[in-house]
């Protein structure tokens, strides 16, 4: 499997420049995305409430948040595909409400819900798109069966989609965005509901795709897919943008991992989250049930000190887990509120 | 891949592409013709949504004619004349209101997204199933009229009338499907499409000359069926049918074809677009 396909069968090599007269950026960097103070609501729900973001060319950025925090609903704005009701974006220079056919042509997405046609087979979606877009018939075919070839889809290029697994689905639909090589791609959580293999290919080919030119905007709920692929994260939570940098940057302030205890019964579990609290510098979350509590760790070995600090109080421990630290903790350690999706309340649990 | 030249990232820079500020009218042409060949696909693929242009065409006119000849012309031979160009235009009205429901349908699935993000002209999604709609219109026209020489109909306006018969039930299913599309667009399901427009249809086709003379009916509902749409384009097919003669009905009838297209296309494209 290759990531690379014929240049000669490549649609888009034309010469040509934007036409004069079109609003852009300073010249010295066009940017792929632009977003100032987007803004939609739904009925009293403001599912985006103000959100600015600055894409650059050729990076991969991702958007982190919970089910429901706005950010299918943002990339959807982004893409032409839901008016923006607030605010401004430009694609590469061209303006999302106003010149949408423009921005039309430099765009690829590819939806949580693969947007493919589930009554053709796989070989025929890719050639109806390709066809869409202008490409002749033998370019559509060519261009199409490579794409086949390239995501393991050969074999069932002649099935159709309807009868496709939900990883055979979310790789179709990716190659129909590929027909033409566009410029900016939208990826709307691409790995939700894959099993960890075919994620680990989708993570290879987003990182094909830049490694060509590609620029890519992805939102997802994992923040381990966030850190794996992304050059900058915005943290994003009941439509407003919470925390912004690169994976470095926010780890600093989220630690890198968690500690996660569960404590026998009989000790008093917000004590032993104190204890854990000045060992690890960092605020503790007690558990749900009172039984335990989670600590982020801005370094794996402070773990340990933690668990001799708890013993050496006669506090015992059932069991003891290292963890990548959920998106709770994110936004509790971003925002010092829990995310939308959480449990109520664990801040006043905090010792 | 196979030692040919790796694209460089430079191809995918937009500075370096051609972006137009709106299609082209033969590129909206050909991305017609590829929506056409999407749509002719899933026809192929799904034989029993013919059912209705098919089946339903020949019970339709062997039912009536065996049933009602007697009846409302004293013999089938003699209703023949009357019946066959009236389930011909039923047949085509008929037709047309799976085009809305197909739309409804499409509209609801995760495809429509994709084409909305695509840089395609906004007519091409609608126009291509319906140019492979007309397929079914001739099916229609053409089976009706098969059965109905099967049983002995002979028309009198030989081949050419009846030829000019059936592009006239082709054209007016064409031209009404547009306000079946229209009701895809604004209602909220495809099964609220079939009933929406089953109440626009039934009166539409019964309230007419499709199946009985006019005189046999009272006064006022005389009147109805003559202001009827339907009864135009029936009198115009039979008067194309059975005598070859271009009247003024033919007119009237081509008249409201285009006067319906002129109305619901636009209103049809225009709703289409906000919902996408």
């Amino acid at each position: 499997m290759s990531h690379d396909l014929p240049a000669s069968a490549w649609p888009v090599q034309a010469t040509g420049t934007i036409p004069p007269g079109r609003e852009r950026t300073p010249a010295h960097e066009l940017l792929a995305v632009e977003a100032r103070g987007l803004v939609k609501t739904f009925g009293a729900n403001r599912a985006v409430d103000g959100i600015d973001l600055v894409v650059h060319e050729g990076e991969i950025f991702g958007v982190l948040g919970p089910n429901g925090a706005g950010k299918t609903t943002m990339l959807q704005m982004l893409a032409t595909l839901l008016p923006i009701e607030g605010g401004m974006a430009t694609i590469f220079g061209y303006d999302v409400g106003r010149q949408s056919h423009a921005v039309r042509q430099l765009i690829g997405v590819t939806g949580q819900y693969a947007s493919v046609d589930e009554l053709l087979t796989g070989r025929e979606n890719l050639r109806l798109f390709g066809r869409l877009q202008g490409l002749s018939w033998k370019d559509a075919r060519s261009i199409g069966d490579d794409l086949l070839e390239r995501f393991a889809l050969t074999d069932a290029a002649d099935r159709y989609v309807m009868h496709y697994s939900g990883g055979m689905r979310r790789r179709l639909d990716l190659a129909a965005s590929l027909m033409t090589r566009p410029a900016l791609i939208f990826l709307d959580e691409p790995t939700t509901g894959l099993d960890p293999r075919t994620r680990g290919q989708m993570w290879e080919t987003i990182r094909a795709l830049v490694a060509d030119g590609c620029t890519i905007l992805l939102t997802t709920q994992y923040l381990d897919e966030a850190d794996q692929l992304a050059d900058r994260i915005a943290v994003i939570d009941r439509g407003r943008k919470v925390a912004e940098g690169t994976p470095a940057e926010l780890k600093a302030q989220v630690g890198g991992s968690g500690l996660r205890v569960h404590l026998a019964d009989g000790v008093d579990a917000r004590a032993a989250s104190a204890v854990a609290g000045e060992v690890a510098h960092h605020v503790p979350i007690l558990s749900p049930a009172g039984t335990g509590f989670s600590v982020s760790l801005s370094d794996a070995n402070l773990a340990a000190d933690v668990l001799i600090a708890l013993r050496q109080r006669g506090m015992d421990i059932v069991t003891a887990a290292i963890e990548q630290p959920t998106l709770d903790e994110v936004f509790m350690a971003l925002t010092g509120q829990p995310g939308a999706a959480s449990s109520p309340d664990p801040e006043a649990n905090a010792a | 891949m196979n030692g040919l030249a790796k694209p460089t990232a430079a191809t995918r820079r937009p500075a370096n592409r051609t972006v137009r500020p709106s299609v082209p009218l033969s590129d909206a042409i050909s991305q017609t013709i590829a929506m056409t060949w999407r749509a002719l696909l899933k026809m192929r693929r799904n034989p029993e949504q013919l059912v209705d242009v098919t089946v339903m065409p020949l019970l339709l006119t062997a039912l009536f004619g065996f049933m009602f000849g007697g009846a409302v012309a004293g013999g089938m031979a003699a209703y023949l004349p009357t019946l066959i160009p009236g389930i011909v235009a039923y047949g085509a009205v008929t037709a047309c209101v799976a085009a809305g429901t197909q739309l409804r349908d499409d509209m609801d699935r995760g495809v429509f997204d994709r084409f909305r993000s695509l840089p395609i002209a906004r007519i091409a999604p609608l126009a291509g199933p319906m140019i492979a709609d007309l397929i079914r219109y001739a099916l229609a026209a053409g089976l009706t009229l098969a059965m109905g020489i099967a049983m002995g109909y002979r028309p009198g306006g030989s081949v050419p009338g009846v030829v000019a018969g059936v592009l006239l039930a082709m054209l007016t299913g064409w031209s009404l499907a547009w306000v079946f599309m229209y009701i895809g667009t604004i209602a909220r399901s495809a099964s609220s499409v079939s009933s929406l427009s089953l109440v626009v249809m039934l009166p539409l086709t019964f309230v007419s000359n499709a199946f009985v003379p006019i005189d046999t009916l009272p006064d006022w509902l005389q009147t109805v069926v003559r202001l009827n749409p339907i009864s135009l384009v029936i009198t115009a097919l039979r008067d194309l049918m059975n005598s070859a003669a271009l009247t003024p009905q033919v007119g009237y009838a081509l008249l409201g074809c285009a006067i319906v297209v002129a109305v619901f296309l636009p209103l049809t494209v225009r709703s289409y677009s906000k919902k996408v």
